[in-house]
């Protein structure tokens, strides 16, 4: 038997969340977005629940919890608002690999200010000339005496110019994954600085920036791992990482889903209720089974995320990939249903839209999903 | 069997529509004695007196009743039991403070808000925030109830009943009055107001506003807007009531030159009872109005505050 | 000072509410249930209290069905330091009345001997607003009700109420009920650490028995019904009409 019941905690994590997304967040989120605010003063509340370190262990001031807890906790406050949600899925994944990888010393510096949103991360990988290729990374760290000399780009990097702490993944060895490690760089190091704030589709509330480096000199003791497993580092980080965002998409297609039936209630079209009329039924039922399902197997994966299963990674692809994709057409259904209305931004859907388009291309896009799900199979038989 | 009723003070004098009204509940169940309790109370009294249907109004004139602790009215109340079977107020925060702690003296359940008499031990009240109706009846020897008096009219003049003053019940002496603060002139909170006044784009300025702000202050309401007003200027945004503003259910809504779009009708379609005043006759305001009145805001309105 | 914090599970207050087709009551089956929203802002409050060292302990009580372990739970994630569940009802619509439930609570009180009890003024199922008033009367402790603001000095508390038309400031002895009104505070969420941390407090396990209280009720529920639907809207031909309206639906 295979038990799919939420444990008391769980509910009451969700409770929690879903508390605070809808009280804190969903009353901002289109003010928010239309203004580009990135509202770190609501991260520190966030912070203070024990949200920004939800799987970092409790010596460092982390919550503790599983994976399977986390997706719920994302999803509940995806329901407020993806991109904050989201943003805080990425920095609640960096903490963790401080966590995971740091040195006593370095866990004990970052982790506790990470976990109380006082202090923000972002994380490093992408570049102009390397993004689901990511192995070929040439940002450069040389061995400068006690220090590393990083010179670099790194493109789409969340939360950059505002966050305190960076996770760059550079190269110091060789060409290929074996060649990289992780370094922590802090904010005020000279020679970093950023780009402008992107202009873009949707996650208007976090910023997106370039983060650049030239002949930045970061201490070797800043260096996370071992010399060459940056890039184990940063792939490990994100089987979390995806079904993380995927439960962002699942939150927001899940509100958008409430918000349509709510909807349909009221509207009334050709004398009844948009509610009543059979076809328009079958559509909120066919949306109703993509976010269950969406949600059956994201839990599969995060659950064999806790069990450090071998199959994770490709369950975590197959999650990120079916989710981020389906919610992302729920939540497009929903637009539709709202009718004109959908597409203002005053009802909140078309927002949620454009949220979740994103989440379909970043944390490894979902092609690259397929190409592990494929390699997977064919290695299988 | 007899009934005694709490008359409602305030700042000594009689509530007289309250009490009125809890007096036309009251009169359903038997013969309605009145207890006034204040401080220098013998004026209120006499007004009670004068309320069709009382029998007979006892005065409990003494300073310990002068702020309506609930401590010594109670034990007033319960000092008078015995030759009553029901003890009514009007639901008021004051009597709601003493009524259930008579009813647990007197080890009988008290029914709150009752909004209907069935008879005389079965009583209807709203329950879940009025989104049920539930009838109990009471399998008490004694029943403590206090009127919602909303749903009952008040009770007429042309009584003449005696005045008899009491004496004084023992003070517990549990609790003392340090002072009141009448609440400032100032409008209530658009989310918690029992009334709302709203205007739309057909108000036409930010001056103009002010009509609809005569007409909040008249109805003791609070003032909202709906989008096209707060986008045209004429009203501040955390007036918007709507979609993105502010969620109301208030128990009147007047809508003032408000077209109904769905964006609105958002904000405020559980408002118990809703009035629509717009010219245009063919405005949705009007499918979701309980009373809809095709006139000119800027004549109907002024009439309006002048005939409330 | 200890401070009793009594906490009712109530359907969620987000929860659209349908009344039973047999009018026998409110469907409360599968029903999201969570903490009466008043009982929230009185557990806050004896969380301030403790922070502003007045406090030293907090008990929380519920009484009703098993399941109300889950509305304690809050309360301890919250901030409460034990907990006491009186069980008095095995199925979800079986209300226990505010009489009943006041005898318990002053069975709870003799033993625990609270400085003070915080409630909440009202539940939001049976609205009937009476629990502290009557659980004050059966003590013989005075009273403070829609509390929204309170100070507790040496012994006594002064006490800011929500009342018809204003604010009335009263100073009542210790101990005393004071019952919460919607803007003594803000509650906070309980956070994740110490929802982890609120399994580990203690929860006693009673019954209505054990205080030798009748939980049997005064009040027969007759029937329930949905509020009378809202009658086709009307066009009225003048504001003399309109306030005419007005009046006889008791509006203004």
């Amino acid at each position: 038997m295979i038990d799919f019941t939420p444990s008391e905690d769980q509910l009451a994590f969700r409770e929690m969340a879903e508390g605070f997304a809808l009280n804190e967040l969903r009353p901002n989120a289109i003010e928010w977005d239309e203004a580009k605010h990135f509202p770190t003063d609501v991260l520190a509340q966030a912070g203070a629940l024990g949200l920004g370190a939800i799987y970092t262990r409790d010596d460092v001031g982390g919550s503790g919890l599983g994976r399977v807890d986390s997706v719920m906790i994302f999803e509940a406050l995806a329901k407020g608002c993806p991109t904050i949600a989201a943003y805080i899925s990425i920095h609640n994944m960096c903490c963790w690999m401080i966590d995971t990888y740091g040195t006593g010393d370095q866990r004990a510096a970052w982790c506790p200010k990470l976990a109380t949103m006082d202090t923000l991360a972002s994380y490093c990988l992408t570049e102009p000339g390397a993004g689901s290729d990511a192995s070929a990374l040439s940002t450069r760290a040389v061995k400068d005496g006690d220090d590393y000399l990083l010179t670099g780009q790194k493109q789409f990097i969340s939360g950059a110019g505002t966050s305190d702490v960076y996770i760059v993944m550079a190269r110091t060895g060789d060409a290929g994954p074996g060649g990289i490690s992780a370094f922590l760089v802090e904010k005020d190091t000279p020679g970093l600085s950023f780009g402008a704030n992107e202009r873009k589709m949707g996650w208007n509330a976090q910023p997106t920036r370039t983060v650049n480096m030239d002949n930045m000199r970061v201490p070797a003791a800043n260096m996370l791992g071992a010399e060459g497993k940056g890039f184990n580092i940063a792939m490990s980080g994100l089987n979390g990482g995806r079904i993380n965002i995927a439960a962002c998409s699942l939150g927001g297609a899940q509100a958008a889903l409430d918000a349509t039936v709510a909807y349909m209630r009221d509207r009334k079209a050709f004398g009844k209720a948009l509610i009543a009329m059979p076809t328009l039924q079958f559509r909120l039922a066919e949306m109703a089974t993509k976010v269950e399902v969406a949600r059956t197997i994201l839990w599969r994966a995060a659950s064999s995320l806790d069990a450090k299963a071998p199959e994770a990674t490709t369950l975590c692809a197959m999650a990120k990939q079916f989710v981020t994709d389906e919610c992302f057409n729920v939540a497009n259904d929903a637009l539709q249903l709202h009718g004109g209305y959908g597409y203002l931004s005053e009802y909140g859907i078309e927002k949620i839209v454009r949220d979740l388009r994103v989440h379909q291309i970043l944390e490894g896009t979902n092609e690259i999903m397929r190409l592990i799900v494929s390699r997977s199979v064919i290695a299988e038989n | 069997m007899a009934v005694l009723l709490l008359a409602e003070l305030t700042g000594g004098a009689l509530a007289v529509d309250a009490t009125a009204k809890a007096l036309s509940a009251a009169k359903q169940l038997g013969d309605v004695t009145v207890l006034c309790a204040g401080a220098s109370c013998a004026d209120a009294a006499g007004a009670a007196a004068e309320l069709d249907g009382v029998a007979r109004v006892l005065c409990a004139d003494d300073a310990i009743y002068g702020n309506g602790l609930a401590e010594p009215v109670a034990a007033l109340i319960v000092s008078l039991a015995g030759e009553y079977e029901h003890f009514v107020a009007p639901a008021t925060a004051s009597a709601k403070n003493i009524m259930p702690r008579v009813a647990a003296l007197l080890d009988v359940m008290v029914i709150s808000d009752v909004s209907g008499v069935v008879s005389g031990d079965t009583f209807e009240r709203p329950v879940y925030a009025g989104n049920a109706i539930q009838t109990v009846k009471s399998t008490d020897a004694k029943k403590v109830l206090t009127i919602r008096t909303s749903t009952f009219d008040a009770a007429g003049a042309g009584g003449s009943a005696a005045v008899e003053p009491i004496g004084a019940a023992a003070d517990p002496g549990l609790s003392e009055w340090v002072e009141d603060k009448v609440a400032a002139s100032d409008r209530p909170e658009l989310t918690s107001a029992g009334v709302v006044v709203s205007g739309g784009r057909g108000v036409g300025s930010e001056e103009n506003f002010a009509l609809i702000e005569q007409l909040a202050d008249k109805l003791g309401a609070a003032v909202g807007a709906s989008r096209a007003a707060v986008d045209s200027g004429y009203a501040p945004n955390d007036w918007q009531v709507g979609q993105t503003g502010k969620v109301v259910a208030p128990a009147l809504y007047v809508a003032v030159g408000i077209s109904g779009a769905i964006q609105h009708l958002a904000g405020m379609k559980d408002s118990k009872i809703i009035v629509a005043i717009n010219k245009d006759e063919d405005a949705p305001i009007f499918q979701v109005a309980d009373y809809g009145l095709v006139a000119d805001l800027f004549k109907a309105v002024p009439e309006l505050i002048d005939k409330l | 000072m200890k401070v009793l914090v009594p906490v009712k599970r109530v359907i969620d207050y987000n929860v659209k509410v349908r009344v039973k087709a047999d009018g026998s009551g409110v469907d409360l089956a599968n029903v999201k249930m969570s903490m009466n929203p008043f009982d929230e802002i009185a557990v806050e409050e004896a969380i301030r209290l403790k922070e502003a060292g007045v406090a030293t302990e907090i008990v929380a009580v519920s009484i009703g069905v098993k399941q109300a372990q889950e509305t304690l739970r809050t309360a301890l994630a919250m901030g409460a330091d034990r907990a006491i569940l009186v069980v008095a009802a095995d199925d979800v619509h079986q209300d226990i009345e505010p009489l009943a439930v006041a005898k318990i609570l002053k069975g709870v009180i003799d033993a625990e001997e609270p400085g003070l009890v915080i409630a909440g003024k009202q539940a939001i199922d049976n609205d009937m607003n009476a629990t502290g008033q009557m659980l004050a009367a059966l003590l013989g402790w005075g009273q403070a009700t829609f509390a929204s603001e309170l100070t507790v000095e040496g012994d006594h508390a002064t006490v800011t109420r929500e009342v018809d038309g204003g604010l009335q400031t009263i100073k009542v002895t210790l101990p005393a009920i004071v019952t919460a009104d919607l803007r003594l505070n803000e509650p906070r969420y309980a956070s994740l650490p110490n929802i982890m941390k609120a399994k580990k407090k203690p929860m006693e396990e009673k019954t209505a028995a054990d205080y030798g209280v009748d939980v049997t009720p005064r009040l027969q529920v007759v029937g329930t019904a949905e509020p009378a639907a809202r009658q086709a809207g009307e066009m009225v031909g003048s504001v003399d009409e309109l306030v005419a309206k007005l009046k006889a639906a008791g509006a203004i």
